[in-house]
């Protein structure tokens, strides 16, 4: 078939027509081979200028059409609809760029700009013929989420994907839901009980309708890809009957061995059978094996079993599976803090009055061991002098972590200012390097720790700290003034730095997205796309994407509900079609393209010994098309012979 | 087994005690530390200038004599072990600076002259330069050293003294975790002691501020020495004889500024391995310490 392609030169007002001669491209391409129908026009964007393409499509039957304008990320999908309006297949409608590539780079040389601008379009004219009509790719669409982590970015993710009226799964490893926040005391800048505004949504997302949840359980497997995922959940052996148990806690309450507290971070002690914290969700207990008599002690013991009245307690009891079609992944899998052991010049680890900020927030819990009153861990005192150390860890590339963790500088205020609303006549330090209080009202809040509560900030880093006669000794300098300063404190509060969750690693490798240096979760475009992850079907939220505070990570996940909303909103999902092809006949099965691809798009048939691209994954990068050793792999409408024939137009002359 | 030995200056002046001591145990052990044929002053403070290739020669050419005899060398002096060791680096990743400097080793006749196995050869950085008491961990081991120990020194309570040298800058030392090192401590173990932890162990003593500014020197040590009174210890023990003439010589002006102060000795690891060894008296001196620590180790029956 003869190919008929029109033409039309966009002259962008003067942008493009100031500095390419817009006529003469046009009538020089009028007689370029294939070429049916060639013009120009002011504006092409607008609607005379979409009308007369469409008109020229009609009129002079075009199998292809070129729109020498601006750049296709622009307009490439105004011109494919009005192509589609007039009954053309979309992918036969290309732009040629000759504004951001030619008229703005090249001014004051319209001769030269003008014959860049014909040789451009003409490349874009040699693609054209040869492109073939192509389909959006669908795929069936599975309107259920699965969302990784049960903190509160992932509750409010699964709440918000729930009330549009999808299905979700909410998958958390720990026994309860509620993640970090559950752990805090009050909340910055308006100092709200965090458990007070956390529980109620722990409690929503566990009664709502559309969320399955399971608490004690990791992801073991994904499989499949956007809209029609499989999940693999191993619900982890929790020697206990969840389903038939009450919650009663006689069994907590007898049992009679002991392990340092997860959630009050090692300053108490809880039984081997327990519940997280009062408020769990769900408030039923897990046995911990690694600490309990029966387990370590061949049998012995076994009290929870005779206390329980309802038989839950089962020592058999295996890990379970449970799978899950799924139409779209939401990873929250939060944060945790840099170790304490690796503060060596703070005696992290080794001084038991040199606590790290969660464990200060548990001693400011009502809820916590200390049922809220500040006491130093080594003697019980009430602690008159408390030094608090920001950027423990961040901000120090030469030793540390080279980034700022976002939060500390808020939080240690607000410790800062809840000590001294405890202990009246005590005295707060903070040592800073800048006090960051980017946040509405939170410079506010800095300030009024400062003035009101007489929190003494200190600009400069601590270099030591030791024990000394019962004091924890605080080597540091005032960087303002230029003196040495110590501190005999009684306790001292590390900002350490948020790093990822620790099990999140495997998980971000198991799910192919892709993490930073870090090992943060990266977002697919650091400003336009900051829930997404490249990868479609898979999105991030909260500060597994980054450290972030409380608003922020809400914000996020209320982002990424929308989006997967929007993704289960259609029946289908449909994909660009620019994907690779594998030639079934002069396919070797060598697997390379299996061996290079990045989403495992490339897969071997073992039936018939060729490779195939499954269409809903393959993002068509093109890592196989280089490799593919016998050409078999092409790339739809971007073949080698186009691609050829282009690069001829191009030098020719 | 035989290993390169580089004594350094002050081993064969003021430290003899601790060069005789080094060399005594390391025979109880089964090696024999064999001292360069030829060596000369490490260059004593690693330069601070980086365009300077001059500044790091005296350390690669005791270094480049070292790799004739084997592929280690053994140091007890702290400053002489940061030197070599960090001359040594820039011979390892730096190819400017190596190849000039080894223009230079090229020019070296006396060496030809000295050592008879001497070539041509250009020094790359293949000599490990070892501390004394890294050899004792990892070329010896620690178990063999417990178990050659025939004097167990129980109830000795040792402070281990750092100082900055063996540790900082610890990208390029690689020796222990600079905030919170064991290396020494582990060895004190090994030897039946009681350990004693104190804060100032990887504080500056001072260093070679005492030629310019002895005050300043002297509070730097006393910050070290007074800490580890405070918690009750015996002796200190150093690995650098300039750690030990600033922490042995400031003690009676201490004695005037501390109220309480009580003088403590400051020795040399190998002397205390010495006696754990069983060593000959005659090779451990304790007749040029300030402090003397014969009574105290008198006290507890360990001479």
């Amino acid at each position: 078939m003869e190919e008929r392609i029109g033409v039309f030169v966009c002259h962008c007002g003067t942008n493009i027509a100031a500095t390419v001669d817009v006529k003469r491209v046009a009538e020089e391409l009028a007689g370029y081979p294939g070429v049916a129908f060639s013009t120009d026009y002011t504006y092409m964007c607008s609607d005379p200028g979409q009308n007369m393409v469409k008109d020229a499509i009609k009129e002079h039957d075009l199998t292809g059409v070129i729109v020498a304008a601006c750049s296709p990320t622009l307009h490439e999908a105004t011109f494919r609809r009005a192509g589609t309006a007039a009954g053309m297949n979309p992918y036969q409608v290309e732009i040629s760029n000759i504004r951001e590539q030619c008229s703005w780079v090249h001014q004051g040389d319209k001769d030269a700009a003008t014959d860049k601008a014909i040789r451009t379009i003409k490349v874009m004219i040699e693609k054209a013929r040869l492109d073939e009509a192509l389909d959006p790719i669908s795929v069936p669409m599975t309107p259920r989420a699965l969302v990784v982590g049960g903190g509160i970015a992932g509750i409010q993710a699964a709440l918000d994907i729930a009330n549009a009226g999808h299905e979700v799964v909410l998958v958390e490893k720990e026994a309860s839901i509620g993640g970090h926040m559950a752990q805090l005391s009050e909340t910055f800048p308006t100092l709200d009980c965090s458990q007070c505004i956390m529980t109620p949504k722990m409690v929503e997302v566990a009664q709502h309708p559309k969320v399955t949840l399971l608490t004690y359980s990791e992801v073991d497997d994904v499989s499949g890809y956007v809209g029609n995922f499989k999940v693999k959940v191993r619900k982890k052996a929790s020697y206990v009957n969840r389903d038939v148990c009450t919650g009663c806690g006689l069994c907590s309450e007898k049992c009679p061995a002991k392990a340092p507290s997860e959630f009050d971070e090692g300053l108490a002690e809880r039984p081997a059978i327990y519940t997280p914290f009062p408020q769990a969700v769900p408030n039923k207990p897990v046995l911990d094996a690694s600490h309990c008599t029966w387990f370590l002690k061949d049998g012995k013991c076994g009290v929870c079993a005779k206390v329980c009245p309802l038989d839950c307690i089962d020592y058999e009891q295996q890990d379970e599976f449970v799978e899950y079609e799924v139409g779209a992944i939401v990873v929250a899998t939060g944060y945790d803090l840099y170790p304490i052991e690796n503060m060596g010049e703070y005696g992290g680890g080794k001084y038991p009055d040199v606590v790290t900020s969660l464990q200060f927030e548990r001693m400011l819990s009502a809820s916590g061991p200390t049922g809220g009153e500040v006491r130093r861990p080594s003697d019980g005192e009430i602690p008159k002098e408390v030094v608090f150390l920001t950027c423990c860890g961040s901000r120090d590339p030469e030793s540390h972590l080279p980034y700022c963790s976002k939060v500390c500088c808020m939080y240690l205020t607000k410790h800062a200012m809840l000590y001294k609303h405890n202990v009246h006549e005590g005295q707060a330090y903070v040592f800073y390097m800048d006090v960051r209080t980017g946040g509405k009202g939170y410079e506010e809040f800095y300030t009024r720790a400062a003035e009101e509560d007489d929190v003494l900030y200190i600009r400069g880093k601590v270099s030591k700290i030791f024990e000394e006669d019962g004091k924890v000794m605080v080597w540091g300098v005032d960087t303002l003034s230029g003196k040495k300063i110590e501190i005999a404190a009684d306790m001292a509060v590390l900002g350490l730095a948020t790093v990822p969750n620790a099990a999140a690693r495997d998980l971000a490798n198991m799910l192919k997205i892709h993490q930073n240096e870090w090992g943060f979760l990266s977002e697919a475009h650091p400003k336009l796309r900051p829930v997404e992850s490249l990868a479609p079907g898979f999105y991030i939220a909260g500060a597994a994407q980054g450290p972030k505070d409380i608003p922020e990570s809400v914000a996020q996940a209320s982002g990424a509900a929308s989006k997967v909303a929007a993704l289960f909103a259609e029946k289908e999902y449909h994909r660009e079609p620019i994907i690779a092809n594998i030639d079934e006949d002069t396919c070797a099965g060598c697997r390379v393209c299996v061996s290079v691809c990045p989403y495992d798009a490339a897969e071997f048939d073992e039936e018939k010994k060729v490779a195939h691209i499954k269409e809903a994954i393959c993002e068509g990068c093109g890592a196989c098309i280089a490799a593919c050793p016998s050409g078999s792999a092409t790339q739809k409408n971007l073949t080698d012979d186009q691609l050829y024939k282009m690069v001829s137009a191009a030098l020719e002359g | 087994m035989k290993i390169p030995y580089y004594p350094g200056c002050t081993l064969h002046e003021r430290a003899r005690d601790f060069d005789v001591s080094a060399k005594e145990c390391a025979k109880a052990l089964g090696v024999e530390l064999e001292e360069l044929p030829i060596w000369t002053c490490c260059g004593a403070v690693y330069p601070l200038v980086t365009d300077s290739v001059m500044d790091v020669l005296a350390g690669v050419r005791n270094l480049s004599y070292a790799s004739r005899l084997g592929d280690k060398v053994v140091t007890l002096c702290s400053f002489c072990y940061n030197v070599l060791k960090r001359s040594n680096n820039v011979m390892r990743g730096n190819k400017d600076k190596r190849d000039k400097a080894n223009l230079f080793l090229r020019a070296d006749t006396e060496a030809r002259e000295r050592i008879p196995s001497y070539t041509h050869e250009d020094y790359e950085g293949q000599v490990e330069v070892l501390h004394y008491i890294e050899m004792l961990r990892d070329v010896v081991g620690y178990d063999r050293v417990a178990e050659a120990v025939t004097k167990k020194l129980e109830g000795l309570k040792v402070a281990p003294y750092y100082g900055c040298m063996l540790l900082r800058p610890a990208k390029e030392m690689k020796f222990d975790d600079p905030e919170q090192p064991t290396i020494f401590e582990e060895f004190l173990e090994a030897l039946g002691c009681d350990v004693v932890d104190f804060p100032m162990k990887t504080e500056c003593c001072g260093g070679f501020q005492v030629v310019k500014d002895e005050d300043l020197a002297a509070s730097c040590s006393q910050n070290v020495v007074v800490s580890a009174v405070k918690r009750d210890a015996d002796v200190i023990v150093t690995t650098c004889p300039l750690c030990r003439y600033n922490l042995d010589r400031h003690q009676d002006k201490m004695a005037e500024e501390v109220k309480g102060f009580r003088k403590l000795p400051v020795i040399y690891f190998t002397q205390l391995l010495g006696i754990a060894l069983g060593v000959d008296k005659e090779h451990l001196d304790f007749s040029d310490n300030t402090v003397d620590p014969r009574p105290v180790l008198a006290e507890k029956s360990l001479i």
